[in-house]
């Protein structure tokens, strides 16, 4: 339900970007040449997994100052909710995804311009309620019979992240729940109900005030690459270009690190 | 079991067994009369609508609490606000018939009688015993299967009846019993009402609006108006001698009220009506509409009591015209068509009104019955 | 003529007889045919949306895997379960708000209808600061009974019980009030007592209202999505109810999620218009 409100509103955000941009359509500039800086102004509009919410809500700060005239404009959801809205017409300018496969999905329907990039990783943690009453170490703590582990369900990046990690560790691992998001995940484990979760180290440090990232070894083997494209009908293309290198600019990438991203 | 063989220690003789002063004040309202009804006693509350019988009924039932007096009823305080004694409904040893009979529309005719004795304490193969035997003698055998939806108006009457009569009540209240029923179907069961209520050994109180229904159907009649008894009494007593406006139009006299000195009485301040017998005081005068005599020009003969009137309404009355004349005092004549063709009667039209002595009816005005008749 | 101001009332029904049948069955107000249409349209196209992009050829196969049937049965479970619950505490409450005056009862009827406004998520987080682990009642249910609920069927019903029972109560306490209570003073006279009033006179008189509510009450505890996931996750055969299972399958397979979506519409539908028929050919 929440993810569906959410898309309502990034729809309703959509409309409102659409009736901006016809007023201050500015269609004539040509498409940029990498250092984009000049001639940049109107409204992006970026569709951002969750999981990016916090430092790209930073970035998008940092860009409006150093681009006066710009105005970046986000609809962070679930990577998936968004390809779907995409693909259906939504009127975006970037698509900054949490797994490759939606970003294929995306560009498999021809509405990315260009190959997308890479601009970070995530690696899984084991989150424990803060200051790890239960003493947990690595993946083998969680296989205990009265353990309570939350897992991603398969189908959502963190999910497929963490069935990789454990196939690789040969843990068998039975969760209580395999939640929608990480977000709910981290959430049962803030809440208390369950001993631990497996999610992404940026989600932890996020939440480092009520959970503590305990890191593992075999998480190396389910790194989360997030790429990033511009799209194809994007509405204002030069701007759209511009962030996307201001992403991948080194201003951008210290941000993305002290979240707990990876650079790729 | 209790209620159904509790009933009746009878009371000692001149006891009644239903004893009751009933208090309820409402904005504008309020509800202040005596009752006593022995047992085995049908006494009918007859009043214009608002005049508060139905308040009267609830408050008997339990529906509406006192705000003083007390009902007392086989010798138990079912309400005293007083002593904060009070009987809740289900408690209460009664039986109500309401207006529109509020069978049950889930149940059967058997099922609705057999709900009171079930309630009773009867297991429910005696109750629906106990509710047959009701059903048959209501002469409803047939219909105990049906549904309410499925009996005509009179059918329901009588399964309403039924079911109040099947817990035995030591008060049975009837609330405007048959005023849901048409015309014809409202004369037999006023006939088989009748027969049950004599039956019943308890007491019976019958809220009407329907003089008719209160005469035939009642030993005694109690009249109410703005909330307080204006007149009770056996219905020979009442129809002879109405105290009331309302009552007078209810048993169709012409009322008026004087001041009585010889054969003369005074009515209002510059009219007076000759009378037969001596009388002193305040009194009543009653006549019958059918006493006035109605002439186009002044009569020349014998009639003492001559007034000029004005026509103001015509009614058709029985096989009878009614005529309504205003003049020195309001009165109703009744005149036959040939008679009202032959002095071509029409509103407003002037006349000569005249009524013989030896036609009124002169009873004395209690301190009491004072402001009720103009 | 004008001698008889009182034409005699058996002439005077001819005048007042309501209209003919014909006009009234005729002749529907374009101001109210419009919207309407309007709104059925509005309400049926999202419908057609889905069936215009159902992958039919796959349907069989879809509705053989495994995780479909279970995720089914468990919804039709709980959400039956969910509904009983609801009637055994809704209808009782319902009746208190109708029925008996008390103060704070406007306060109470605007409370039961907090699950309506509250988005269902936080319902489920509500449910868990009170149910779970550590909540006002679980660490006690858990310390003295060994109950815990969160991650459970149990908490599956829970959840969509909270979000569905104002659905019940409102269409009950609806139905309450417009019931002639007259019938409860006839039962008291009777000698019937509140309760037996209540369940011989008042029930059966109510049914139907209580069965529209019941309809309602279970409708949203099928479709119920937020609270469950939230206070009793999602695992499949547990707590995977079928409005689960098709937002995880829309994650990452569009015509997955519709195909399960249409499997859950019909058999509702399909459950409830028999109960239907039911209802009124059986009086």
């Amino acid at each position: 339900m929440a993810r569906r409100f959410r898309t309502t509103l990034a729809g309703f955000t959509a409309l409102a970007v659409v009736a901006l941009s016809g007023c201050g359509g500015d269609d004539t500039a040509e498409p940029g040449s990498g250092n984009a800086s000049p001639g940049v102004s109107g409204t992006v509009t970026v569709f951002a997994a969750a999981s990016l919410t916090e430092s790209f809500t930073t970035i998008g700060k940092d860009f409006e100052a150093a681009n006066p005239g710009v105005k970046v404009t986000f609809s962070f959801a679930g990577s998936s909710a968004l390809a779907t809205q995409i693909n259906q017409g939504a009127p975006a300018d970037v698509f900054a995804s949490a797994a490759p496969a939606n970003m294929k999905a995306v560009t498999d329907a021809g509405n990315g311009a260009g190959t997308p990039t890479t601009f970070v990783r995530n690696q899984l943690v084991i989150a424990v309620p803060k200051g790890n009453p239960d003493g947990v170490t690595g993946l083998t703590d969680l296989t205990k019979p009265d353990a309570k582990v939350a897992l991603c369900a398969e189908q959502v990046p963190c999910g497929a992240a963490a069935k990789k990690a454990l196939d690789a560790a040969s843990v068998k691992l039975t969760p209580v729940t395999l939640e929608q998001d990480v977000k709910a995940a981290l959430s049962k484990v803030k809440l208390g109900e369950v001993d631990a979760a497996l999610v992404y180290r940026t989600d932890a440090k996020a939440a480092t005030a009520d959970v503590d990232g305990i890191e593992f070894p075999e998480s190396a083997g389910a790194i989360n690459d997030y790429p990033i494209v511009v799209l194809k009908n994007a509405p204002n293309k030069t701007a759209a270009q511009a962030f996307v290198d201001h992403v991948l600019s080194d201003t951008g990438r210290s941000v993305l690190t002290s979240a707990g991203f990876q650079a790729p | 079991m209790t209620a159904l063989t509790v009933v009746r220690d009878e009371p000692a003789a001149g006891t009644p067994m239903l004893d009751a002063h009933l208090v309820v004040d409402r904005a504008g309202f309020r509800l202040d009369l005596t009752l006593r009804i022995s047992a085995g006693e049908v006494v009918a509350l007859l009043g214009p609508n608002g005049a508060g019988k139905t308040t009267a009924l609830r408050t008997l039932a339990g529906l509406t609490p006192l705000h003083r007096g007390h009902i007392t009823l086989t010798g138990q305080d079912l309400d005293r606000p007083d002593t904060r004694r009070w009987t809740p409904t289900e408690r209460r040893p009664i039986g109500v018939v309401f207006q529109d009979y509020l069978l049950f529309p889930h149940l059967t005719a058997l099922d609705n009688v057999a709900f009171g004795p079930r309630r009773h304490g009867l297991d429910r193969h005696r109750a629906r015993e106990v509710a047959s035997g009701w059903l048959t003698r209501m002469g409803l055998t047939e219909h105990a299967r049906r549904k309410p939806r499925q009996l005509s108006g009179g059918q329901a009457q009588r399964v309403a009846l039924a079911r109040a009569l099947a817990v035995n009540p030591a008060l049975l209240l009837l609330d405007e019993p048959l005023a849901a029923l048409d015309a014809r179907t409202r004369l037999d069961t006023r006939a088989e009402l009748q027969r049950h209520l004599a039956a019943h050994p308890g007491a019976t109180l019958l809220v009407t609006h329907d003089p008719l229904d209160a005469l035939v159907l009642a030993d005694r009649l109690v009249i109410v108006e703005h909330g307080q008894v204006v007149q009770e009494g056996d219905a020979a007593t009442i129809t002879a001698q109405p105290r009331t406006d309302y009552v007078a139009r209810l048993v169709g006299l012409n009322l008026h009220r004087g001041r009585a000195a010889g054969h003369t009485v005074r009515i209002g301040s510059d009219f007076s009506l000759t009378i037969a017998d001596r009388h002193d005081g305040e009194v009543f005068v009653a006549y019958p509409p059918s006493a006035v005599a109605l002439y186009p020009r002044r009569p020349d003969g014998s009639p003492r009591n001559v007034w000029p009137a004005t026509i103001t309404g015509i009614q058709r009355h029985g096989d009878n015209l009614r005529i309504q004349l205003a003049g020195p005092i309001d009165v109703a004549a009744d005149v036959t068509p040939a008679a009202a063709a032959h002095l071509h009667l029409v509103a407003g039209q002037p006349l000569w009104a005249t009524v013989k002595a030896t036609e009124t009816r002169v009873y004395p005005a209690a301190p009491g019955d004072r402001n009720r008749v103009e | 003529m004008s001698l008889l101001d009182d034409a005699g009332a058996a002439t005077r029904p001819e005048i007042g007889v309501s209209s003919h049948p014909r006009r009234r069955a005729g002749r529907v107000p374009l101001a109210l045919l419009v919207p309407a249409a309007l709104g059925l349209l509005f309400l049926v196209l999202p419908l057609v949306g889905l069936l215009v992009r159902t992958p039919w050829t796959t349907l069989p196969q879809r509705l053989t895997e495994p995780g479909v049937l279970t995720a089914l049965g468990l919804s039709l479970q709980t959400a039956t379960l969910a509904t009983l619950l609801c009637l055994a505490l809704g209808v009782p409450l319902a009746w208190l708000l109708a029925r008996v005056e008390f103060p704070g009862r406007r306060l109470v009827r605007a409370l039961v209808t907090v699950p309506l406004v509250l988005p269902p998520v936080v319902g489920g987080v509500a449910l868990l600061l009170v149910f779970g682990r550590r909540g006002l009642l679980g660490e006690w249910l858990d310390a003295s009974f060994g109950i815990t609920l969160p991650f459970t069927t149990s908490g599956v019903v829970l959840a969509e019980a909270f979000v569905a029972m104002p659905f019940l109560i409102i269409a009950v306490e609806g139905a309450l009030r417009g019931a002639d209570t007259r019938y409860e003073e006839a039962a008291a006279t009777l000698g019937a007592s509140r309760w037996t009033t209540f369940t011989h006179v008042t029930l059966p008189l109510v049914a139907p209202g209580i069965a529209a509510g019941a309809v309602l009450c279970w409708a949203r505890a099928l479709g119920e999505f937020g609270a469950t996931i939230t206070f009793a996750g999602n695992f499949p055969g547990r707590t995977q109810t079928m409005p689960l299972a098709v937002y995880l399958a829309l994650e990452t397979d569009l015509e997955a999620a519709i195909v399960l979506s249409l499997i859950l519409l019909v058999v509702s539908v399909a459950i409830l218009a028999s109960l239907r028929d039911r209802w009124i050919t059986s009086p």
